[in-house]
């Protein structure tokens, strides 16, 4: 293995967002080691999509770098699974066609898919257990469903760092058993996995390590260190609202 | 409703402003014969260069603007479009004051120079305040419109200058299209077309996801500028045809049309431009009809009809198809409640004797006499059933009666099941089966059946008519049907 050699997956210097001069997040630092499953979990507000938006690049950041595998703007080994809301479900798209997107990066301008990204893709599927719906329009899908389609076109990417917002949320438990599984495999083959997490209790199950995040880092570390009473306290506690007020203030004053 | 009312206004305030010029005065092609019949022999025969002009610059607007607009209402960017179209006007007017003459280029630059200014003012407003994009959309909508109105109103009263045309931008009018027109509008075209189709892939994944479409290094705000780019370039070729007030139509109708016919993408971009192209030749060809009709309200008027009939009979999607399919579909379980209760009149005898009768039939369903008549009709209607003359005595056909059975079947297969599988009580299955018995498919039964290995009586201790025995009967069925037999 030489792993030693290649850059780690993930590293955040501080870095800052901010939205209309408010901050959302401050000065956020970040290693993250390979092939591990990695749990971002925090109350409502505390940044956790903005914080993996930004590593992307979708969102600015104010200041601070990112630097994935060892480079800025290197989105070409990353997967991305947004939030299941995020989309239009009524677009005239079928399952397939959303699977297939997860082809488009590697495709290149001009390019169509070809029958090589559609095996890609119906493996995928198959893997999530949704093929026989390839056909399907995805209006008709139900959440649980639309979330598979989501982490088959994830899959479809072939990436070796994975950042997934929310992908438990709204699922029924055999899918989210399934997803958790699918998780798994991917870590096992030595995919990085950045996890938006809103549910504490079973974060302590699924992941190896957890991000706790509250506009800052509060804590990042292997789950045991880090899942106790102190830091969750000081993540989801009181003195946060401290913070807000003193970012709220900030955004009137400039 | 409102917007609708203030476009309303001030199209009166325009055509008031220039009453004193009558809007027939400046029609190019100056046809004085009004009789229908020789205007549609003079269409039809493309002998006139303006029809010829007017049939392909509505064709080729008609392309454009069902492709774009596909994307645009998919994006729900609908809006957009609307203020886009509107606030072109005082450009064309500005194109047409640069040296006093309808000069195609001109105008187009300046009418795409407005509609970007109109959109990035709508961003401005956006970003720097809290009003939302609608207000926004409103307001430079309206703005930019009355500034437009103005001008063309000044230009209207210029002493000096070929004003002919100008007065076409409002409403439209196909026939004053002259060659140079066609041929930007066929460039417009081309373009359109070119690019939609090298960034296809693009255009899709930045419309459906644009955070994915960001992960995935596609430059997303790049591609909503040249559609954007392109929206506009569509509306200012097909100013002059249909006119600045109802533009915008011919982008969302066609498309609008479309999104219910289809639940593809691609397809949708084809129909779309295919419903284009027919509302444009509609409104080409009927505005020639008269004399000074304007060709816009028509085109408009041609997309609106395809819409409707989208909306009233799409396989799918429409009114009527869903109404009618829910329709079929009550009276086939009606049908197939009748096929029961005549299996369980025959059961009741043991499956012996000659058919069923309609009052035992009725004492069965527990209806009057006259309603298990219309009953047996419609099962006579289906070819489930012949009826003896007098109309008392019910024979199931082999079909009717391998239907009964089939229901039986699936009732009671599902009673047994949430009774032993999902540990129902025996007296709680009976309505939840009255609604699966008619919604289990094939495959779905065979399951069930291996899943209670082959169990022959239901929870309530009858008979359950087994698949295998209804698959033989549809081979050498007809002396099987009680009342023509033997056995069940």
């Amino acid at each position: 293995m030489n792993t030693e050699k290649e850059p780690v997956p993930l590293e955040v210097h501080d870095l800052t967002v901010a939205y209309q001069k408010k901050a959302v997040l401050w000065g956020i630092d970040l290693v993250v080691p390979k092939g591990k499953l990695i749990g971002i979990v925090g109350p409502n507000g505390a940044g956790k999509s903005t914080l993996i938006k930004t590593i992307m690049g979708i969102i600015p950041a104010s200041s601070g770098w990112v630097k994935i595998f060892g480079e800025e703007k290197n989105l070409r080994r990353v997967g991305y699974v947004p939030q299941r809301e995020s989309v239009d479900w009524d677009f005239p798209v079928s399952v397939m066609d959303v699977v297939l997107m997860g082809r488009y990066g590697k495709l290149g301008l001009f390019k169509r898919p070809g029958k090589a990204d559609v095996d890609i893709a119906r493996q995928c599927l198959d893997k999530v257990k949704m093929l026989p719906y390839a056909n399907r329009q995805i209006s008709n899908l139900s959440g649980g469903q639309q979330q598979r389609v989501f982490l088959a076109r994830a899959l479809a990417q072939e990436s070796d760092l994975y950042f997934m917002d929310e992908p438990f949320s709204g699922v029924d438990a055999s899918t989210e058993a399934a997803i958790i599984t699918l998780l798994h495999d991917l870590k096992e083959k030595g995919k990085t996995l950045m996890v938006v997490h809103h549910d504490l209790p079973t974060a302590r199950n699924y992941f190896d390590m957890l991000l706790l995040l509250n506009m800052r880092v509060v804590a990042f570390g292997p789950t045991d260190e880090v899942f106790n009473y102190e830091l969750l306290q000081k993540t989801y506690g009181g003195r946060l609202t401290i913070l807000a007020e003193v970012a709220e203030a900030v955004r009137q004053k400039s | 409703m409102s917007k609708r009312s203030y476009k309303f206004a001030l199209s009166l305030l325009f055509l008031a402003c220039m009453a004193q010029e009558p809007l027939f005065a400046a029609r190019i092609g100056e046809l004085t014969e009004t009789d229908w019949k020789i205007q549609v022999i003079r269409f039809l025969s493309f002998r006139d260069p303006s029809v010829r002009y007017a049939l392909a610059g509505s064709i080729l607007l008609g392309i454009s603007c069902g492709l774009l607009g596909s994307f645009i209402v998919v994006r729900k960017m609908a809006l957009v479009g609307d203020a886009l179209s509107h606030a072109v006007l005082p450009g064309v007017a500005l194109g047409f004051l640069w040296n006093t003459t309808k000069d195609p280029v001109a105008i187009f630059i300046g009418a795409t120079v407005a509609g970007l200014l109109g959109t990035t003012v709508v961003n401005l407003i956006t970003q720097t305040t809290r009003l939302k994009e609608d207000t926004a959309l409103g307001m430079v909508l309206a703005g930019f419109f009355s500034v437009g109105i103005c001008l063309v109103t000044m230009i209207q009263h210029l002493p000096t200058g070929n004003k002919s045309g100008i007065d076409k931008f409002l409403f439209g009018q196909a026939a004053a299209l002259g060659p140079n027109d066609i041929q930007l509008m066929g460039i417009v075209t081309l373009l359109a077309i070119t690019v939609i189709t090298l960034f296809y892939k693009e255009f899709l994944v930045s419309s459906f996801d644009s955070g994915f479409a960001h992960s995935i290094r596609i430059p997303v705000q790049l591609f909503h500028h040249l559609l954007m780019l392109l929206l506009a370039f569509a509306v200012v070729i097909s100013l002059q045809a249909v006119g600045v007030v109802l533009v915008s139509a011919m982008l969302i109708t066609p498309a609008a049309a479309a999104y219910l016919l289809t639940d593809r993408m691609h397809r949708m971009v084809f129909l779309a431009s295919i419903f284009g192209l027919l509302s444009g030749v509609f409104g080409a060809f009927f505005s020639f009809l008269g004399p000074s009709l304007p060709t816009g309200p028509f085109m408009v008027l041609g997309a609106s009809l395809v819409f409707t009939l989208c909306f009233f009979f799409a396989p799918k999607h429409g009114l009527v198809t869903r109404w009618w399919v829910k329709r079929s579909r009550s009276q086939q379980i009606q049908v197939e409640n009748v096929l029961k209760a005549i299996y369980h009149v025959l059961e009741d005898r043991g499956f012996d004797g000659e058919g069923v009768s309609i009052r035992e039939l009725a004492d069965q369903r527990k209806q009057t006499l006259e309603e298990s008549v219309r009953e047996s009709k419609m099962l006579k209607r289906a070819e489930y059933a012949t009826l003896l003359e007098e109309g008392n005595m019910i024979w199931l056909t082999p079909e009717g009666w391998q239907r009964a059975r089939e229901m039986v079947r699936n009732h009671r297969l599902w009673e047994l099941y949430l009774t032993s599988a999902a540990q129902y009580s025996a007296d709680h299955v009976h309505d939840d089966a009255e609604k699966i018995e008619h919604i289990l498919g094939d495959e779905v039964v065979r399951a069930l059946e291996k899943r209670l290995d082959y169990a022959t009586t239901d929870p309530h201790g009858k008979k359950i008519p087994s698949s295998e025995s209804i698959q033989k009967d549809r081979m050498g069925r007809r002396e099987k049907v009680p009342g023509y037999g033997q056995d069940i």
